[in-house]
């Protein structure tokens, strides 16, 4: 049997997008998200459409007891992937939501993983983690968080037989980033971010930008100095 | 939002919202007028609303299938291209296609698309056991061939018209081989085309490309491809579909290249590639029905200021005059293009705005340039006075006049909107123009 997937934020566009990828290839998966009517819907479209096995679980990752969806997960998952995030106007929803919730699950995963005695962790942060920028530097504070946590993570884990990977996105064209005005070469469709995340966990990579052309943007908006950055409005 | 249909023409700022799941269409009820619209395959107008436009493409979920009878439920948004992805390998096909995969079920009940087969099996809708479809007032019905039957036939063709599609229910084909059996025949002129199309008329897929460039004794000089889906003891050892990596167009052509020079040329080079005597090939189903598909983005190949496709339908008695007279008035104004279509249809009864009637249709693209535009007001006065109509996902430009002498059934239509609260809510640019 393929290993099992357990997805984390299961109904966003790029979970999705994930889930019907490791479906055609005949990974069963268990599916976790706040929406029991959309999981159900989306559950039975995998079935329909690769004749795999899948399972939902509803998972709120702010309510107090989150982590506790990896208790009981039958077959057990050996690849978790967590798509935990939003952007909005309310500072400190966005940090718990971008950080502090997919951190506390992601320990408890990693836990997990390495108590069944290995398996691969996969963490989406975001580009706007690698420099706080004005127009959104609480997300980015968070998604800094979580990059860190990731890096720390995988550091703490190196030598086991966990793996964990930080993918950033960069602009991903899904209905959180719906009417913004993105630059098309730099957009990616969520099919790419699927890829980009199968193929990263095939070559053992740590830290995926989906389009490469981020880590050379990021690299140098990273390298600016502060008095010069902080007058650029980017 | 600038959207456009697949002719780049009219090009409008529309305000757009994406519906992540069918129940989120309900809150923007309040805001009509609006109109649904799937991947934007039709040409013009017919899903483009500047006051709201909602973006189907996440109504994507694949809802149940029978394995038995074939019978499959997808929500609206569902592509073409899905389908056959996941069924054509477990020997399942749509009953219909048009000439592309990329568009959405949800078009292909508003359009009411027909295929190379549909002198043989009609058109999409008449392979539709039941639609769901959200009314202006926010309710959900449940309709068929059995089931509110007027409103059934109403969205049939009723380009989005009557209500918002939200899931659709459908018979597929059971397949032995992904692959067909075509030949292509050789016409020399228009009168050896309708031999042709009546000496074919018991295969079960048949096409015709024109040279409507060609005048004199070649005028409508085409090639016709028939085909057959092919059974396993047909097919050459070893054949396996191929999946052939799509190319794309990069940028907007400039005007100056499609011409009449190069696009003369094009014709008669074409022309001429075919052998003289049909040869039997054996096909894979993607080069068969969606040879255009392997170019993605091809619209562009028209320029920034695109084009539009003018498709119409003739009434097979009055057809054959009426579309030599056609014929000869695109070749005489020089203006044809290289992708030109003429096609048989059969006589089978769609929507009450459904296109096909049996007769002869001939499908050609223009640049969008004012002598062009003024060409096809002629061809109009030409269709309307055989009895003949055009096909409202091509069209992005003609009269409200032009829609009435065409399509009887309109008043009838017209009325079951208004019985059913969609009239002025449900409503695209294209009804705005043809006074719908």
């Amino acid at each position: 049997m393929k290993p099992v997937v357990l997805l984390l934020g299961a109904t966003s566009d790029m979970g999705r997008a994930v889930a019907r990828a490791y479906a055609a290839q005949g990974h069963p998966l268990h599916l976790a998200a706040r929406d029991a009517a959309r999981l159900a819907l989306d559950a039975e479209d995998l079935r329909l459409r690769s004749g795999v096995d899948v399972w939902t679980h509803p998972f709120d990752v702010l309510a107090e007891d989150a982590a506790s969806i990896m208790t009981g997960l039958a077959p057990p998952p050996s690849i978790v992937i967590c798509f935990v995030g939003m952007m909005g106007t309310d500072p400190q929803l966005i940090m718990r939501t971008n950080y502090t919730g997919p951190a506390m699950v992601l320990e408890a995963a990693a836990d997990f993983l390495q108590r069944q005695g290995g398996g691969v962790l996969v963490g989406v942060s975001s580009v706007a983690g690698d420099r706080g920028r004005a127009g959104n530097y609480v997300y980015g504070s968070a998604k800094a968080g979580l990059t860190a946590y990731l890096s720390g993570l995988r550091a703490r884990l190196h030598g086991s037989k966990v793996r964990v990977v930080t993918v950033k996105p960069g602009f991903v064209h899904t209905r959180m980033t719906e009417g913004m005005d993105l630059p098309k070469a730099l957009t990616a469709q969520p099919d790419e971010v699927a890829r980009a995340i199968m193929e990263a966990l095939e070559q053992g990579r740590d830290v995926v930008y989906v389009r490469p052309v981020w880590r050379l943007i990021m690299t140098i908006i990273r390298l600016l100095p502060e008095p010069v950055f902080k007058r650029l409005r980017i | 939002m600038k959207l456009a249909g697949w002719g780049n023409f009219p090009r409008m700022s529309c305000r757009v919202a994406t519906l992540g799941a069918a129940d989120e269409a309900q809150s923007w009820l309040d805001q009509p007028p609006m109109i649904a619209r799937g991947l934007g395959r039709s040409y013009g107008d017919a899903a483009l609303q500047p006051n709201l436009t909602l973006l189907t493409r996440r109504l994507d979920h694949i809802l149940a299938f029978d394995p038995v009878t074939g019978l499959l439920s997808c929500e609206a948004g569902v592509t073409l291209e899905t389908i056959l992805d996941v069924f054509l390998p477990r020997g399942w096909l749509p009953p219909v296609s048009p000439g592309t995969k990329f568009v959405t079920l949800g078009g292909m009940v508003a359009a009411d698309v027909h295929g190379k087969n549909h002198h043989k099996a009609g058109s999409f809708g008449g392979h539709v056991r039941s639609l769901r479809l959200m009314l202006a007032d926010g309710r959900v019905v449940e309709c068929g061939p059995d089931v509110e039957p007027e409103l059934f036939w109403a969205t049939i063709g009723g380009m989005g018209l009557t209500g918002l599609i939200l899931s659709v229910s459908f018979h597929l084909l059971p397949v032995h081989t992904a692959f067909i059996r075509s030949e292509v025949l050789c016409a020399p002129n228009l009168e050896a085309a309708f031999d042709a199309f009546e000496a074919s008329a018991g295969w079960t897929y048949t096409v015709a490309w024109i040279d409507c460039l060609t005048g004199g004794r070649n005028l409508g000089r085409c090639l016709l491809t028939r085909g057959e889906l092919a059974e396993p003891d047909e097919l050459p050892p070893g054949l396996l579909p191929r999946r052939k990596r799509p190319k794309r167009v990069p940028v907007d052509l400039p005007n100056w290249v499609l011409n009449r020079w190069s696009m003369r040329a094009f014709n008669t080079l074409y022309y001429n590639m075919a052998p003289a005597k049909p040869r039997p090939a054996i096909m894979d189903l993607d080069s068969f029905f969606y040879p255009l598909d392997a170019l993605l983005e091809w619209n562009r190949i028209y320029g920034r200021n695109g084009f539009t496709q003018y498709q119409c339908v003739l009434p097979k008695p009055a057809g054959r005059e009426g579309l030599r007279h056609l014929l000869a008035t695109i070749q005489k104004s020089g203006f044809g293009s290289f992708l030109a279509v003429l096609k048989l249809f059969g006589g089978h009864a769609g929507g009450c705005l459904s296109f096909p009637m049996e007769g002869y249709t001939l499908a050609l693209d223009f640049p969008v340039r004012p002598p062009t535009l003024a060409l096809l007001h002629e061809l109009d006065a030409i269709v309307a006075d055989h009895a003949g109509r055009l096909y409202l996902a091509k069209d992005a430009r003609t009269t409200p006049g032009m829609l009435r002498k065409g399509y009887p059934r309109l008043v009838g239509f017209q009325h079951i909107r208004d019985q059913w609260g969609a009239t002025g809510r449900m409503q695209s640019l294209l009804a705005e123009r043809l006074d719908l």
